[in-house]
């Protein structure tokens, strides 16, 4: 890049004579930075596969989850900043819980996603604060189907079939455009998310990880939960299997 | 209630012209009856036209049946002036709701939003007020929102001074899954027993059945309404 660090990127309040704001693209770097989360929407579910790098053997297994419970029907996963993504998750709630409260129903994903980005983009317009460095992909499911939004540092949010954000993200879109996430059914998602998590893994740069999973759909009945240990064990036995083989193909 | 304690004491307060009628001063209410019945389909309304304050009938051909939305409408009961103002919020909450969602509003959010603004005010209001309408996910809804601001989803519901001359005949007649011809027939003479009991009801019958397709409204004037008793 051409132009950083040339005193336009100081505060958010600025933008660059060539019309960027540095610093949501500096945050958008350190959602690049992190692990990678992998989701796909299929015929009526939405499967969450988070690789959370471990960076030290000392830690308690299963503590500083990047996917978060959003009311009972929503489900939210991040990539960056971890403490940053907590806020997000807390404002979320607090919108979901008013929602409830002011309308006497449960937030549609899609209103929730607008509040959301809308929230974030307001932390792009000031010097005295800096924008969220955390991207967060939301899902539910209702009536409509499966419904899923990613919105980034810089407050926009679309609604995708299948997304990835964090280090892997190019590797795993394109695994994901390989697959017919349209017509698959959760347990089938739950695998090749699984699988798709194992492949980007970079076995050299990022040692440890491990492989959070959850699922929002018409076999959770609208609910957020994460995957029972059997499913999981059972696609993360796949997913090394695939792996192998995989390796295995290779020439030499 | 403070209300009435407050139009009872104007006539005392009155020293300018002490020989003054009380329906000078006194406020508007709707003495009424309205009723609300769910179809498959949709919701059929209903109401007198009476409007009174003391002994006057100020309007006799009031339109009780209020727009919230196109496919939700409110029965108002009690205070005229009450009734009015929260209809008129209710409806601009779920005009910019509406907006947000990019979609109809649910007839429990207005009922919701009713019954927020009942409850919260419940000592300085009159209102006993039925919410009813059609959506996309639950099709045709009643709420009932009485005086102390509970919300209640009813298949029907009366409401209004006359509504107590009607219980028996309600309960009496009502079977559940009618058709929305039966439950026009229902309403109508519903009403129409109120009025002939109750002072505080008169004028026409106004009936409105909301569906998917939205509102068809129709006004019985009194000529034509069923006769019932002959004494």
């Amino acid at each position: 890049m051409s132009s950083i660090g040339t005193g336009y990127d100081l505060s958010a309040s600025q933008f660059s004579p060539d019309g960027r704001v540095f610093q949501v693209e500096y945050a958008q770097k350190a959602v690049e930075n992190s692990g990678t989360v992998v989701a796909i929407r299929g015929k009526d579910g939405i499967v969450f596969g988070v690789e959370k790098l471990v960076m030290s053997k000392l830690y308690e297994k299963g503590s500083n989850k990047r996917i978060f419970h959003i009311d009972r029907h929503i489900g939210m996963a991040v990539a960056g900043l971890l403490a940053d993504a907590r806020q997000i998750a807390d404002i979320a709630r607090e919108e979901a819980a008013n929602y409830r409260s002011d309308f006497g129903g449960p937030i549609p994903s899609a209103v929730l996603a607008d509040r959301v980005s809308m929230y974030m983009h307001a932390y792009t317009l000031y010097s005295f604060v800096r924008p969220f460095g955390c991207s967060v992909v939301l899902s539910s499911y209702d009536e409509d189907g499966p419904h899923m939004h990613v919105i980034e540092p810089s407050g926009v949010a679309y609604g995708y079939y299948g997304c990835a954000i964090g280090k892997g993200k190019q590797a795993a879109k394109t695994e994901i455009e390989k697959i017919k996430m349209k017509e698959m059914s959760m347990h089938e998602l739950v695998n090749e998310v699984a699988r798709i998590v194992y492949t980007i893994h970079d076995e050299v740069k990022d040692k440890a990880f491990e492989l959070e999973l959850s699922w929002v759909g018409k076999g959770t009945e609208g609910l957020h939960q994460f995957i029972p240990a059997e499913v999981q064990e059972e696609a993360e036995k796949l997913a090394k299997k695939s792996l192998e083989d995989s390796d295995s193909d290779e020439d030499m | 209630m403070a209300t009435k304690a407050f139009a009872m004491s104007q006539k005392f307060c009155d020293l300018q012209s002490p020989m003054e009628p009380d329906f000078v001063s006194a406020q508007h209410l709707t003495g009424t009856t309205v009723m609300a019945v769910q179809f498959d389909g949709g919701v059929v309304i209903g109401a007198d036209s009476r409007t009174t304050s003391g002994a006057y009938v100020a309007n006799r051909v009031t339109d009780k049946l209020t727009r919230i939305t196109d496919k939700i409408y409110c029965c108002r009961s009690g205070s005229a002036a009450d009734t009015q103002a929260i209809a008129d919020i209710v409806a601009y909450h779920l005009s910019v709701h509406q907006l947000e969602i990019g979609e109809e509003p649910l007839v429990k959010t207005a009922a919701k939003i009713f019954q927020d603004l009942c409850y919260t005010n419940r000592d300085q209001m009159s209102a006993g007020i039925i919410c009813a309408g059609w959506d996309r996910k639950e099709g045709g809804q009643v709420y009932c929102i009485p005086l102390g601001g509970m919300c209640l989803r009813q298949p029907v519901t009366i409401g209004g001074s006359g509504s107590t001359y009607i219980y028996g005949y309600v309960d009496a007649i009502y079977k559940p899954n009618m058709a929305q011809n039966a439950c026009l027939e229902f309403t109508k003479n519903a009403i129409s027993l109120a009025i002939q009991r109750d002072g505080s009801s008169g004028g026409v019958v106004r009936l409105a059945s909301i569906t998917e397709a939205g509102i068809e409204r129709q006004t019985i004037l009194h000529n034509d309404l069923p006769k019932f008793s002959v004494i």
